[in-house]
């Protein structure tokens, strides 16, 4: 126990832990841990040729951190910002400095966006977004939904009701929006 | 090709998009013939990770076989079956000359404060991921191994992240013969956090969760003693009392960015997206911790701010040490004790996907059905 000086006994010696579980002490000595030092100069080893690698070629005006010198000679090219998000994206990025709240704010405030326009433009293809698929709620009756939630003491029962409406509320706030606004125009026609 | 795509919040699908073309010398192009879906894939799911952008492909946890290099490959051929670190690093930056492959500057133009991983956000560089049945793997010539010839894929596979990450844990807490070790989340890197304490010599390995699947495969498969919080009034008290209240040595925060356990900063946190995760775990790992004990981190936070009791780590003299695991650092001497027989990552596996059901596989993952700790997806790329 703290209160005095030596520390408690422990229940397993080491030769019983040697016996017990399989390479228990393997790895024992920390200076031989393959992480240790945390930094260890040796820029020989990463398979390298370049002191600074050959440039990608930068196909439209690629979004960078403002903390970075230039943009960097190779990244990512998953999806180039478009639309009303896009927008936003470019303006934090141009903007703020990763230590500003505002810049990755903006950037969640973006991610929304473009889930919405995504889904508004997937109306307009032949391939609309389709809520029962897209969220694999089917596994709910395929993959013991509710016995593997009930009865068994799990802590995030307690509030998966709010998963619904979090992702329900916004369509259900937008489609009384919509009723709102064709009521009132079908009024003022009237 | 066929690929997953983030279609916003809790929704993916399956769609047909363009095989990734090479787009610097030193990319290649990887046949995927397995991939996972990785606890931190889930954080992107939910819509937590700053700028991930609808069309996205996630994954950063993959194995294949290499279709197609660029001019300057010289490591690597078509047909090599490659496993693939989930870090993008070019190998020269200050940083990956020191071994911090995960905090490479020269891959990432997005963030300076985080590397670049493959299907993570913009934030993480905007690379697309592998579950799909083409990857582009940039730095070809760095990052990727060739699997050996004994080595089975699906062991390959968590080789690629959750076993190097839970075993890189377990490094950070700086373990010394009979501490006690008690690690925060039995998933996957937690798992894998509680064997590789014992690798170490832990003296005594205590797992907290609120899964009882979960829990049991951590006394089955990583010998450990094992406590449901959800059974305790508070299970920082039950931790002082199982240690003789004088703490952990060591606490392992497997958890990340949506722990559980507390309504209100899960709330504020995972859900309304108003900090970098919810601290819920690394508050619990700080109050657990003996003073002058170590704290390692390796679930992932977002890189915004979150309510961390700062003042108790540093009236109590703790150590926090954290990062993304370097993985290619870690793969000798985790090839070693997989060939001794001391690991066999592949035990966790509960499920095999087929890539058209992937909505399916992320739903069950997120929503814990089925008594899933770990899935795999089999994109069939034939």
């Amino acid at each position: 126990m703290p209160y005095r000086a030596e520390k408690p006994e422990r229940r397993l010696s080491s030769n019983d832990l040697r016996a017990r579980i399989p390479g228990w002490g393997a790895d024992l000595d920390p200076k031989d841990r393959p992480a240790v030092p945390k930094e260890r100069f040796d820029p020989g080893a990463t398979g390298a040729r370049w002191d600074f690698p050959e440039r990608q070629e930068e196909k439209w005006p690629r979004e960078r951190s403002i903390e970075h010198q230039f943009l960097t000679p190779v990244f990512g090219t998953s999806a180039p910002p478009k639309g009303l998000s896009g927008a936003m994206r470019k303006y934090s990025y141009k903007k703020y400095s990763e230590g500003r709240a505002a810049h990755w704010l903006l950037l969640l405030a973006a991610d929304r966006v473009d889930a919405w326009e995504s889904h508004l433009r997937s109306f307009a293809s032949l391939r609309p977004d389709n809520p029962i698929t897209e969220t694999g709620v089917r596994s709910e009756f395929t993959h013991r939904g509710l016995s593997s939630r009930f009865g068994r003491k799990r802590a995030d029962v307690n509030h998966e009701w709010l998963d619904p409406i979090i992702v329900g509320a916004p369509w259900a706030a937008a489609a009384a929006i919509a009723a709102v606004a064709f009521r009132a125009l079908a009024r003022r026609r009237a | 090709m066929r690929a997953m795509v983030y279609r916003g919040p809790y929704k993916v699908r399956v769609e047909e998009k363009d095989i990734p073309p090479i787009e610097h010398p030193n990319d290649a192009i990887v046949r995927v013939t397995h991939a996972a879906i990785c606890g931190s894939d889930l954080h992107l799911y939910h819509g937590m990770m700053p700028d991930t952008r609808v069309g996205m492909t996630f994954g950063h946890e993959f194995i294949g076989v290499v279709e197609e290099v660029g001019p300057s490959v010289q490591n690597l051929k078509r047909g090599d079956r490659v496993m693939v670190p989930f870090n993008v690093y070019c190998g020269s930056c200050y940083f990956c000359a020191r071994g911090l492959y995960s905090n490479c500057h020269n891959v990432n133009p997005n963030a300076t404060a985080v590397g670049a991983i493959y299907g993570y956000s913009h934030t993480c560089g905007g690379y697309d991921g592998g579950q799909a049945e083409f990857v582009r793997v940039p730095f070809a010539d760095v990052g990727p191994s060739i699997m050996p010839e004994w080595m089975d894929p699906e062991d390959a596979l968590l080789l690629t992240d959750a076993l190097a990450t839970g075993y890189f844990g377990a490094q950070l807490g700086d373990i010394v013969e009979g501490d006690t070790v008690v690690v925060f989340g039995a998933g996957p890197v937690g798992l894998f956090a509680a064997k590789s304490s014992w690798l170490m010599g832990a003296g005594r390995v205590i797992v907290i969760d609120h899964l009882d699947y979960r829990l049991e495969k951590a006394r089955t498969f990583a010998h450990a003693e094992t406590y449901n919080f959800a059974e305790y009034n508070d299970i920082v008290v039950q931790m002082k009392k199982i240690t003789d209240y004088l703490g952990a040595d060591v606490a392992i925060d497997a958890v990340g960015a949506e722990a559980d356990g507390n309504f209100t900063q899960h709330v504020t946190a995972a859900k309304f997206k108003l900090q970098g995760g919810s601290p819920v775990a690394l508050n619990w790992a700080i109050d657990s911790v003996r003073k002058g004990g170590t704290i390692s981190v390796m679930g992932a936070y977002g890189p915004m701010f979150s309510a961390v009791k700062f003042g108790d780590a540093l009236n109590k003299g703790l150590t926090l040490r954290m990062n993304q695991c370097p993985v290619k650092r870690q793969w000798p001497r985790l090839f070693e004790h997989i060939k001794n027989g001391y690991l066999k990552p592949s035990d966790i596996i509960t499920h095999r996907i087929p890539l058209e059901h992937i909505a399916e596989g992320y739903h069950i993952f997120s929503a814990k059905l089925d008594d899933c700790i770990k899935p795999v997806i089999v994109p069939d790329a034939s």
